[in-house]
């Protein structure tokens, strides 16, 4: 074993899924003794990269190298022969089982259980490299944090020589990620070879010693963390901006239309998922709101629709024709009968917006169907509606009472989109309403944000892309870590100042 | 001392008919453990109980001088191959062919007893009117198998070591059962794989594996419940009428035992209780047949409390009733 | 989505996009029928009967003439109107297998409104509103014995399953309890109605015929054009996407297992009126079970339960002319029921799935 030799390395990795290349061409070396953070973007497959070495996922071209060997890995079992060991953002534990039961689930060691034997190991392990958990306590009552600590010590546990964490801090505390970086720190010491997968600056400088940096499926480079700075990493990973010529028309008849004001809510495992959020939406621009993944926006948007508990907080909506409607504390159908006509389109299409089940007539009725007197369902309206999104927004499907689910993602969405719009709404919200649409797809869809602006519709549009969010938006929000971090003005903003912001580096304080 | 006679003579009876359940609901719990609910044990129990209790009239017809130990073993063996073949089929239906397992149960449960009492019928009929088993044969299957000085002690003797071989030996299951599911490699991820398929998969564990085996296995010491009934408490002759609810009846203890194999030995001796207090205690104000919806009664108490108390210990397991398909991962 | 890593042997893949056609989604389904009836020929030939004789002496009984038509509509009617009672719970995915339970509730409520009100009744023009009455009570209490799981599970989620099952034996041994005691008329039995409170025939069969005839047009209306059924639909989707559209689910639970219940019950009260005249323990007799496996096999749909109810009835009224004729017992009829719901449960797999031969190894795949 040299020196110099990689303890794995990645030749000329490619992978597609269907015609999206994720991961084009990328080379990448993993060395002993220490940390790699792994950089890019959501979307810039850093996690599709490290799926083919955790054998989720087989590479369509290129070569995977262990100490200078070729080798396949072609399932988990595969993966963890080769002592790679990763820990992903979901963690896959047994709630009723201790944390030494999980550990220990699936291995073919021994035959017999000796849970305290297993139950001394995990104690060594975690005395080694300076955890804090006790194997005997049960999953469902550890925090997200001591969840995630089981997740490493199990594949430590299974000896683990190259550990890949995806996004390990998204989670945790400040304090509970300066506990983890220690225990990365040690294992580094002890010559174990690292990743982490991240897209916080802050971080990659504070814990890694190589930084390698995606970019829309493409290898940018790798460099030394002592000899660069955040600004560089930040061109790296966003690179120039790309021009799409989204046509971005100015309307002069803007109107406040919803203010929010220090608003907060909580998760189910009482994780705070906004942090006093205030901010206006106008009638006539629309809102970007820009943020890493799990910032807030999903929260932020299921709030406003009344789906979400609030802790505090005010949501005031000003109807254009005057007066004002406070929103916290009603449900969905109370927000309709005030006469407030919201239309959101969530990120989980259909698991939340539409009916997979249903054709695109009963889709439409989702939003219909309580209306006219009597106990039975009006489909006449619905399905004129259907067959208009059918022919407006030319959507692909065998009819009109042919299951949404089985259509292709973008005629689903464009379903959704045209049964939202069809409310003639006065606010409309959307979650990533682009992801995974052809770019056909995608400008039609800015095209009808366009549309409903100059309406004088506020729209509050979630997005990934920031060249998308510069070009389409008027004003972009920016979140990080629950916070408003930061209100631009699209016209004027540099995606390094946004890109700055999502991580708060050069901003106030650090999630 | 007139109480306590009344008492004990309750408890020596409450274990007779609790035996069947104690197979029943041991059985029952290791499917369960492996995420599949078998509703099917009615018609599981009933298949024991026939097959069962065919293997000894047959094994005795041809012998011509039966010996008691391989009378008990065929009448074991062959309800608990009826029973397993019959889960085989519901493993098969909802495990590789992923059909729902409430509706697959409940045609089980169907099949199992119409199975169950056309092999009762035609061997009544194929042996012109009764199925009779000898007297010696009857004695021994409800004799127990400690010695007579033990059972003579005052009191106690009778209720520790009066009842059939098979109480002592469903005993035994359960606590093999429970020292299976809480001490042993295998047990630890079968309880993973009813919990959390999902997560026991990726850790290399072969769910289908785990779900046929412990529902096949599970299905046949079920079926062992209806043979002990049919052997003991029926007297020898094939009787669907006294077998019909048992199978039932398990399933309940499952849940009022919170799939606890150990707690089903005290579970099926209460169970047992309720099903014949009514003979033996009676209550003026309470009406006897009353007494019988007690177990079902406990059960929905227990069930609600369960949902109500937040306790993650005492729940189902969380994929109970659920298929596990692993693309739609 | 992700790939098969040792591609085995043969790879199920989910028939999305390109659906099977229906003309074969429906020979696969009566294929299976027929795989059964001959896993049934087996079974006849076991017990010692030609097989061809026996399902010809089967049909025979059957439908051969007027009154044996009868007897096989007789056995019917309960079977589809408490399949129709189950279908809306189980579009909601709300598992409900207390029917059994509820018939029995809507059963006792009937025989209890003979028993008290009975005796003001008299004269023929009384028969009618006796009858209403016993219905009403029998859909109300029917209904209120599922409503308990129903409430339970949408406050506090109890799992429903277990709970509507346990429900079943409860009422039973209520009934069990009546019927022995203060009910009781002679022999641990429950007096006959009297004849004011028996359902009227037409055609030689008591009219519970006409009343689900009507209900399975009023549940496929109810299922798909009237906006609970609507709701009911979202619900069993997507319970998110019902919240999105602000539906309040757990009022909507408790609502369709209130109708379901109330259906059910009103099948007990087509029973015990019109079938048996009395109430026993026995009333259900296996029909709130038998009816879930012909709701889930008629996917839900009103009409093909009508076709599959008519069916088992045919089965069941067959194997007990079997047993007069051939000395088979008639228990033949729930092991052919068996077989039959196995092969229909089995077969939708073949509908949903594709079976996919091992190819050559995937495209670039392996890396050394």
């Amino acid at each position: 074993m040299e020196k110099n030799c990689y303890a794995i390395e990645l030749r000329g990795i490619t992978k597609r899924f269907g015609p999206v290349v994720a991961n084009d061409s990328i080379d990448l070396g993993l060395r002993r003794g220490e940390i790699l953070a792994l950089l890019g973007e959501n979307g810039s497959g850093k996690t599709t990269l490290m799926n083919m070495l955790a054998g989720i996922y087989l590479p369509d071209e290129g070569q995977i190298l262990s100490e200078g060997h070729p080798i396949a890995i072609r399932s988990p079992k595969d993966s963890f022969a080769h002592g790679i060991g990763m820990i992903h953002q979901h963690y896959k534990l047994v709630d009723v089982f201790s944390a030494a039961e999980n550990i220990v689930l699936g291995m073919e060691d021994e035959k017999k259980l000796d849970i305290k034997k297993a139950n001394a190991k995990v104690r060594e392990i975690c005395q080694r490299y300076g955890f804090e958990i006790d194997p005997e306590k049960k999953v469902y009552d550890m925090s997200v944090s001591e969840k995630q600590t089981v997740e490493i010590v199990k594949v430590l546990y299974r000896g683990a020589e190259i550990l890949i964490l995806d996004e390990p801090t998204a989670v945790l505390t400040p304090q509970e990620t300066d506990r983890l970086f220690t225990v990365l720190r040690n294992m580094r010491d002890d010559n174990k070879a690292i990743v982490i997968i991240t897209h916080k600056l802050n971080e990659v400088m504070a814990i890694s010693d190589k930084v390698a940096v995606l970019r829309k499926g493409k290898y940018i480079g790798t460099v030394e963390t002592a000899q660069t700075n955040p600004q560089a990493l930040t061109d790296m990973m966003v690179g120039r901006a790309v021009t799409l010529n989204i046509d971005r028309p100015f309307n002069e008849n803007q109107a406040e239309r919803l203010k929010v004001s220090g608003l907060s809510c909580y998760d189910h495992e009482h994780v705070k998922k906004l942090d006093k959020v205030s901010f206006t939406a106008m009638g006539g621009e629309i809102l970007g709101v820009a943020g890493i993944a799990g910032s807030g926006q999903k929260e932020l948007l299921e709030s406003i629709a009344g789906l979400c508990p609030i802790a505090e907080g005010s949501i005031r909506y000003l109807p254009p024709e005057g007066g004002e409607d406070e929103l916290v504390g009603k449900t969905p159908t109370q927000i309709r009968k005030k006469g407030v006509s919201l239309a959101f389109i969530p990120e989980d299409r259909l698991g939340m917006g539409l009916v997979g089940s249903m054709g695109m007539t009963g889709n439409m009725m989702l939003r219909s169907w309580r209306r006219g007197g009597g106990p039975f369902v009006k489909r006449k309206d619905p399905r004129a509606l259907a067959a208009k999104v059918l022919n407006d927004l030319e959507v692909v499907t065998p009819g009109i009472e042919y299951p949404v689910r089985k259509l292709s993602g973008g005629n689903v969405q464009k379903v959704l989109v045209g049964r939202e719009i069809a409310t003639s709404p006065s606010v409309l919200m959307t979650a990533y309403a682009v992801r995974g649409l052809d770019i056909n797809t995608s400008y039609t869809i800015y095209n009808l944000m366009t549309e409903q602006k100059m309406r004088g519709t506020a729209v509050i549009f979630v997005g990934e892309d920031l060249d998308v969010l510069l070009e389409l938006c008027d004003r972009i929000l920016v979140l990080c870590g629950g916070k408003v971090s930061g209100v631009v003005d699209a016209r004027t903003a540099t995606k390094e100042e946004i890109g700055l912001l999502m991580t708060s580096v050069g901003g106030k304080e650090e999630a | 001392m007139k109480a306590i006679d009344t008492v004990i003579l309750l408890l020596i009876a409450a274990i007779t008919y609790g035996t069947p359940l104690l197979y029943g609901t041991v059985g029952e719990i290791l499917t369960e453990k492996s995420g599949n609910l078998n509703l099917g044990v009615e018609g599981i129990m009933f298949m024991g109980g026939a097959f069962g209790l065919g293997g000894v009239y047959y094994y005795e017809k041809l012998s011509g001088s039966p010996s008691g130990l391989i009378a008990i073993l065929i009448a074991l063996l062959c309800a608990f191959l009826a029973g397993a073949l019959a889960s085989l089929i519901f493993s098969f239906l909802t495990t590789t062919l992923r059909a729902n397992q409430n509706v697959t149960g409940l045609a089980l449960a169907i099949f199992g007893t119409g199975v169950g009492q056309f092999a009762g019928e035609m061997m009544r009929v194929r042996a012109g009117g009764y199925v009779t088993i000898s007297n010696a044969l009857k004695d021994l299957f409800s004799a127990s198998p400690f010695p007579k000085f033990l059972q003579d002690i005052p009191y106690v003797g009778k209720l520790l070591f009066g009842s059939s071989h098979f109480f002592y030996l469903g005993i035994l299951v359960a606590v093999v059962m429970h020292l299976f599911l809480k001490k042993t490699r295998k047990g630890l991820y079968l309880r993973a794989v009813g919990e959390n398929p999902g997560t026991a998969d990726s850790a290399g564990i072969n769910v289908t594996r785990y779900k046929y085996l412990a529902t096949v296995i599970g299905g046949g010491i079920s079926a062992i419940g209806g043979v002990v009934y049919i052997l003991t408490t029926a007297g020898c002759t094939w009787n669907n009428e006294g077998l019909s609810g048992v199978g039932w009846l398990a399933v309940a203890l499952v849940i009022f035992c919170m799939w606890r194999p150990l707690a089903a030995i005290w579970g099926s001796v209460l169970f047992g209780a309720l099903m014949i207090l009514y003979m033996r205690l009676q209550i003026s104000f309470i009406p006897t047949e009353l007494y019988k919806i007690l177990p079902y009664v406990v059960t929905v108490i227990v069930l609600i409390l369960s949902s109500l108390r937040n306790n993650k210990e005492k729940q189902p397991p969380e994929g109970l009733g659920l298929a596990y398909f692993r693309e739609d991962r | 989505m992700e790939e098969a890593f040792k591609s085995p042997l043969i790879r199920l893949e989910k028939r999305s996009g390109s659906s099977i056609k229906p003309v074969y989604a429906w020979l696969i389904r009566l294929g299976s029928i027929v795989f059964a009836l001959l896993l049934g020929c087996i079974v006849i030939a076991l017990a010692g009967s030609n097989p061809i004789q026996a399902y010809g002496t089967m049909l025979d009984g059957a439908v051969g003439n007027a009154a044996f038509r009868q007897q096989t509509i007789k056995k019917a009617v309960p079977l589809l109107g408490c399949a129709l009672a189950i279908a809306p719970c189980f579009k909601m995915r709300f598992w409900n297998i207390g029917a059994e339970g509820q018939i029995t509730a809507g059963a006792l409520a009937a025989t209890f409104v003979v028993r008290m009100l009975g005796p003001q009744f008299s004269g023929d023009s009384a028969s009618l509103p006796l009858l209403l009455l016993m219905a009403l009570a029998a859909m109300l209490l029917g209904g209120l014995w599922a409503l308990i799981p129903g409430f339970f599970k949408a406050k506090w989620n109890t799992n429903e399953t277990l709970f509507t099952l346990m429900m079943n034996y409860i009422i039973i041994g209520v009934v069990a309890w009546l019927q022995a005691g203060p009910w009781e008329a002679r022999q641990g039995r429950i007096a006959q109605f009297p004849k004011l409170a028996w359902l009227p025939k037409v055609e030689g069969v008591h009219c519970g015929w006409i009343i689900v005839l009507v209900l399975v047009f009023l549940v496929h209306v109810y299922m798909r054009h009237t906006k609970q059924g609507y709701e009911i639909a979202v619900i069993g989707d997507s319970m998110r996407t019902a919240q999105y559209a602000g539906m309040n689910v757990g009022r909507i639970m408790m609502h369709t297992m209130f109708l379901s219940g109330a259906i059910s019950g009103l099948v007990g009260f087509i029973l015990c009126s019109g079938a048996t005249n009395t109430l026993s323990k026995d009333i259900a007799g296996g029909v709130g079970f038998t009816s879930i496996t012909v709701a889930w096999l008629s996917q839900l749909n009103a009409f093909a339960m009508v076709a599959i109810s008519l069916m088992l009835g045919i089965l069941t009224k067959g194997a007990d002319t079997l047993q007069t004729v051939m000395n088979v017992p008639a228990s033949i009829s729930d092991i052919i029921i068996g077989l039959l719901l196995f092969c229909m449960l089995g077969c939708e797999f073949f509908i949903n799935y594709r079976l996919i031969l091992r190819k050559k190894l995937g495209k670039g795949g392996a890396v050394t």
